[in-house]
């Protein structure tokens, strides 16, 4: 079988034109599909940035919350009753906002700022610089060295800025997992600290950050949580609600199913009728070969080949050339929203094996058809 | 007595129903022997083709039966009949029908490849006998780089490599001009016809009787007359 398939190799990309074709429309397709699937996953993460930060068990909220940066104040009665139900190891709040930093040009710059408990500072970041304990320091704040860092001028320990009219001082430089989607740059404070800089309406939590005891007790938690009038989430379900909002009520998901089939129809298209085209130049000769004593599944075997081949070759250009520019967009743009995630690999390569499927179901069924005595008829 | 290498026997062949029906062989009995050069001769449309694709396992006939060897080729299945095909018979095609994204000595190889043979050793065989066939040095040219007597010659080299008993070939002047062909079907009488083959020639070229054993006419799907060739 080995040549056999050698011979179908060879005459796959030995017409150069025809196969340059045929990988240009696939690596085209698999580029778009790839591309945009990475931007709505990308997209996704940085959604959940905050989530993925701090990354707590148990997320309490009030049940109106769809996304982490649209949080619902609660009243401080949510902590102390959280506190207080079975399950429930450790839990602190967390307040999550906005503010206006004034920076020293006069200019001002948004920012999300993120309140942590005093007591444990749940959710802290890893400092590059400073001292945790230099939170609590007059005016502290930390700031995440993300790709949004230089729209606070680049700031060190020590820098001071205004933010909502409060002198702030940054005294530490923080990593963390993953940026924000709206292209602000995140402090860090305590939760006291927060709610005395950012005026607020009359309730201040954000987020309760629960532990449990247990992973067990998660349902019990979360049943608790629900009869007081609230929503406890996990992690992973509190990403998932975030990425459903985007999904299902920005019509972000229905643009990239759109793009994706848009992407796909391409592919087969391109490649479905050149591989077609192909098959049919060469189909007086494929009978000759079924004269010379070719059997049927042989020329199956071939032609599954040479469709398996260009379809995977074209996978993998498309892949290199999606990882190329969404390397050179990163680049230049550091916070672009773009992820290439196994889910989008997965569903690039199912795409990939269908586009093969169809255009070597046609060629085959046009192969096994050709009657060898019209070979002799010529 | 030489030795009979196809053995055909109340062939009917026809096409369509009814008042379509069109009789392309009507009770066709031959034989065929090692060591001739047999042909088949007659105007066109008189069931010249049909008879060779039915003799060489590629139609089946509506009755009758070829004994190839003593086999008979349709009692075979597909695959039995492919590998019968692979194994005892050279095609020569009217229209040579090479690969032209493929060397011409990859092409020469095809029949050696199909038979699962090692690619680098089935080039180098048909290497040498694109040699045989006056084709040294044109191993690796495609075959759109040679004239249509060297295609020929590739065709023929493509037909010999796997060393078949029979040798089928479908109006082999057809494309050629008349001194081209009469080279090739000399060459084909010099070098491929031995004791232990037999070469069953259908043409319509006068021009090349000279090298016939045998020559048997067709008309309207009946064998009129055998004539004793000249060769």
């Amino acid at each position: 079988m080995k040549g056999i398939l050698k011979l179908a190799y060879k005459l796959l990309v030995n017409d150069k034109a025809k196969f340059t074709a045929l990988l240009v429309g696939i690596t085209f397709a698999v580029y778009l599909m790839m591309f945009v699937t990475s931007m709505f996953f990308g997209v996704l993460n940085h959604a959940s940035a905050n989530i993925i930060n701090i990354g707590t068990t148990i997320w309490v909220m009030d049940p109106a919350v769809e996304t982490v940066s649209n949080s619902v104040g609660m009243p401080d009665y949510v902590l102390d009753a959280v506190r207080s139900m079975q399950g429930v190891k450790y839990a602190v709040p967390l307040y999550s906002g906005g503010a206006l930093v004034k920076l020293a040009d006069g200019t001002y710059q948004s920012v999300n700022v993120v309140g942590l408990d005093d007591t444990s500072l749940l959710g802290r970041p890893t400092l590059l610089e400073g001292n945790i304990e230099d939170i609590y320091a007059e005016n502290g704040f930390i700031a995440v060295r993300d790709a949004e860092f230089s729209k606070l001028e680049n700031p060190h320990v020590g820098s001071e800025f205004e933010l909502n009219d409060n002198r702030a001082v940054v005294v530490g430089i923080a990593e963390v997992a993953t940026s924000g989607l709206y292209g602000t740059p995140t402090l860090y404070t305590t939760y006291e600290r927060a709610v005395q800089y950012i005026p607020n309406p009359r309730y201040t939590i954000s987020y309760v950050l629960v532990e449990p005891k247990s992973p067990n007790d998660i349902p019990q938690i979360k049943q608790q949580v629900e009869r007081l009038g609230y929503r406890a989430r996990t992690k992973e379900e509190f990403m998932q609600r975030t990425a459903d909002f985007f999904v299902y009520q920005t019509g972000g998901g229905t643009n990239m199913l759109i793009m994706t089939a848009i992407s796909f129809i391409v592919g087969l298209s391109i490649s479905g009728q050149t591989f077609y085209t192909f098959i049919l130049e060469n189909l007086e000769r494929f009978g000759a070969l079924k004269a010379i004593g070719i059997k049927n599944r042989d020329l199956v075997g071939m032609i599954l080949f040479q469709a398996t081949f260009t379809a995977f070759t074209g996978y993998g250009l498309g892949v290199g050339l999606c990882v190329l520019l969404i390397w050179l967009a990163k680049l230049r743009l550091a916070s672009y929203a773009a992820m290439l995630t196994y889910a989008s690999l997965a569903i690039g390569f199912v795409m990939v094996a269908i586009i093969a499927a169809v255009s070597s179901y046609a060629g085959i069924r046009k192969v096994l058809q050709i009657d060898p005595f019209s070979i002799f008829r010529g | 007595m030489p030795q009979v290498a196809i053995k055909a026997k109340n062939l009917d062949k026809w096409f369509g129903e009814g008042e379509a029906k069109t009789n392309a062989l009507k009770d066709v009995e031959l034989e065929a022997y090692f060591g001739e050069m047999l042909y088949i001769v007659g105007p066109s449309g008189s069931g010249k083709t049909t008879l060779l694709s039915v003799l060489s396992g590629i139609l089946k006939p509506n009755s009758g039966n070829v004994l190839v060897e003593d086999v008979d080729i349709w009692s075979l299945d597909a695959d039995k009949l492919a590998d019968f095909r692979l194994n005892k018979i050279g095609f020569v095609f009217q229209d040579f029908h090479l690969f032209p994204r493929l060397t011409t000595a990859e092409n020469a190889a095809i029949p050696l490849i199909l038979r699962r043979k090692d690619w680098d050793e089935s080039v180098r065989e048909a290497i040498n006998y694109l040699e045989i066939v006056g084709l040294k040095g044109r191993a690796d040219l495609p075959p759109v780089k040679l004239s249509g007597g060297e295609q020929q010659r590739v065709a023929i080299a493509r037909a010999m490599v796997s060393k078949p008993d029979i040798l089928i070939m479908d109006e082999p002047t057809a494309s050629l001009d008349g001194d081209t062909g009469n080279a090739i079907l000399s060459f084909v009488h010099k070098n491929v016809l031995n004791a232990n083959r037999c070469i069953v020639v259908v043409t319509h070229d006068s021009r090349i009787y000279e090298f016939a054993s045998r020559i048997l006419h067709m008309e309207d799907g009946r064998l009129t007359g055998t004539e004793k060739g000249t060769a």
